[in-house]
């Protein structure tokens, strides 16, 4: 655990609401709260919890989508939270993100060629459009499509597929640590497993760090190495899988955890 | 004949559709090819353009030039002047066909202008939000609320009567509500997230307003365009009806009109032919506007 590839120390993020009418008074919404995590290299840690306890917040907190208010991010030795944009550009390469809806994280006026290259010039990894396409090729056969869809438009694909060029776009960056924000809560329950053994070998293939956000347990306990559970913006407990799932501590942990859905005939035989 | 043309254009498409795969542009184009009302509003603003462009060249009389023959000639076949003559002799059709292209040139100019400043000044305020937006868009609202015509007067009585400065003027106030408009779309775009997505990769800020954003607004953007574009022509001929417009020789429909509705009574071809042309133009520019519409919104892809 000493070479932590990101290592996280009293992260806050808080939100300040907009003032009710001209001179109402702004509220702040302490979206995190002090949450102190550690992943190390190759490890998937699990962030769980239910809606708005700021799980995702941690998420875009760590890509620069959100300000921190306070706290620190350890990227390889390099606190991120305190880097100018300008500064965090190269970072960016290493650290990215597949987003929930593959609905909406893919520009609907874009081929997947122009989807996939953009990140390629954007980091310099391709000089021209030739060597991109060598490398956007290769990337989709790794995420399970054909090269052929290259000149095709978002709106042709179905929702696993969408989410699987989401994929691509992350891994064509070849990043250090890849933050999955709710990557199969939108997808179909049938697509959700395809989906989720696609992430799970990707991640195994090339040994990457990830944050997994979810709400679903049933989803974590698949893939994660470690847990943490998240309730109104502070970690309640963190462990690895089996220690959460087969021996929860918080009262928290115990509610999550009886509260995922099960078909009841076990309970017969029982 | 066209029609026909536009037809093999719609097999050919969807022919080519099913290898390449479609973009939303294209899908819209082809339902737009689908609606009769816009296809011959198209062809009928299709012919008044060649006309207007190509005609006078082969016309006897020229727009300027009095027929000494002819003077307040009523229109008829066998004298050449097919649409009459003006209290000066000078040929009606030559010159309805010449204001048309004025006043078509003043609506494309103009409309260009109001598109560049409206969609590059709605996105930046749209998407850089806070205080830049506040800023921008009261900007705006104070520009609104001066009445255009007295900016036009004054405009006019600065640089003097030049058609070039009514093209600017009249883009400049049409720009107002394009950006309104493209403001409040990339207000709805800007939380999508193939935006975050492009932010989360490394882009600028004028990159995804360029690239992601700017293109996602086409839809209402032409179609607003569309709609301008007889907005414009009819204000062009107002501004001319008031003597703002162009000058004589020179000619547009507003101003044709203006002369036409003084000599109503005895000389009515002049009103008519002008009238016509205008509505003409104005209703089929509004048919494409409206089928623009309907091609672009059924569902947002």
């Amino acid at each position: 655990m000493t070479e932590a590839i990101l290592s996280i120390r009293d992260l806050k993020t808080h939100f300040q609401t907009q003032a009710a009418g001209f001179l109402g008074e702004k509220k702040v919404i302490k979206a995190v709260d002090g949450v102190s995590f550690d992943i190390a290299p190759g490890e998937v840690l699990s962030l769980v919890g239910e809606s708005g306890c700021g799980k995702s917040t941690v998420g875009r907190t760590l890509t620069h989508l959100e300000k921190s208010t306070a706290g620190q991010a350890l990227f390889d030795g390099q606190d991120i939270l305190t880097l100018s944009p300008a500064q965090f550009r190269p970072l960016r390469r290493d650290i990215q993100m597949i987003f929930q809806d593959p609905f909406a994280s893919l520009n609907p006026r874009l081929t997947i060629e122009q989807t996939l290259g953009e990140p390629l010039f954007i980091h310099g990894l391709a000089k021209n459009w030739a060597e991109a396409r060598v490398l956007i090729a290769e990337t989709l056969d790794l995420v399970g499509m054909a090269p052929e869809v290259m000149t095709r438009h978002p709106h042709e694909f179905s929702g696993g597929q969408r989410q699987r060029i989401g994929i691509a776009r992350v891994m064509i960056l070849k990043p250090k640590l890849v933050i999955a924000d709710e990557a199969v809560s939108a997808l179909d329950v049938s697509i959700q497993a395809q989906v989720l053994n696609l992430i799970k070998k990707l991640q195994r293939d090339s040994g990457i760090s990830m944050l997994f956000i979810s709400h679903d347990l049933g989803v974590v306990r698949h893939i994660s190495d470690r847990v943490a559970v998240m309730y109104q913006g502070e970690i309640v407990e963190m462990g690895t899988k089996h220690e959460i799932f087969e021996n929860p501590q918080h009262a928290y942990t115990r509610k999550l955890l009886s509260a995922i859905p099960r078909i009841k005939t076990r309970q017969v035989n029982a | 004949m066209i029609l026909q043309s536009f037809k093999c254009n719609l097999f050919n498409d969807v022919a080519e559709g099913e290898v390449s795969g479609r973009s939303l542009w294209q899908e819209a184009m082809l339902r737009l090819r689908r609606n009769k009302a816009a296809m011959i509003a198209s062809a009928i603003l299709a012919l008044l353009i060649i006309a207007a462009l190509f005609l006078p060249a082969f016309l006897p009389y020229g727009y300027e030039d009095p027929d000494w023959n002819a003077f307040r000639a009523p229109p008829s076949i066998e004298s050449g002047h097919y649409f009459g003559t003006d209290q000066n002799g000078r040929d009606l059709l030559a010159r309805t066909l010449y204001g048309t292209r004025v006043s078509l040139l003043v609506a494309l100019v103009a409309t260009f202008v109001s598109i560049v400043i409206g969609v590059s000044y709605g996105a930046i305020a749209g998407y850089m939000g806070g205080r830049i937006d506040q800023a921008m868009m009261r900007f705006v609202d104070i520009m609104y609320a001066l009445p255009y015509i007295l900016f036009v007067i004054l405009l006019m009585v600065i640089f003097g009567r030049n058609v070039y400065l009514l093209f600017a003027a009249i883009g400049m106030l049409e720009w107002l509500t394009m950006a309104r408009i493209v403001r409040g779309q990339t207000l709805a775009i800007k939380n999508r997230e193939f935006i975050e997505a492009a932010r989360a990769s490394g882009r600028s800020s004028a990159a995804i307003i360029f690239r992601h954003i700017v293109p996602n607004l086409v839809g209402p953007v032409v179609i607003y365009a569309a709609l301008t574009v007889p907005e414009i022509v009819a204000t062009e001929s107002f501004l001319s009806y008031l003597g703002f417009g162009v000058q004589e020789p020179l000619t547009s429909l507003g101003t044709l009109i203006a002369e036409g509705s003084d000599a109503m009574e005895v000389l009515p071809w002049l009103l008519w032919f002008p009238a016509a042309f205008l509505v003409l133009l104005l209703m089929s520019l509004l048919f494409i506007g409206d089928g623009l519409r309907d091609a672009f919104d059924p569902k947002d892809r």
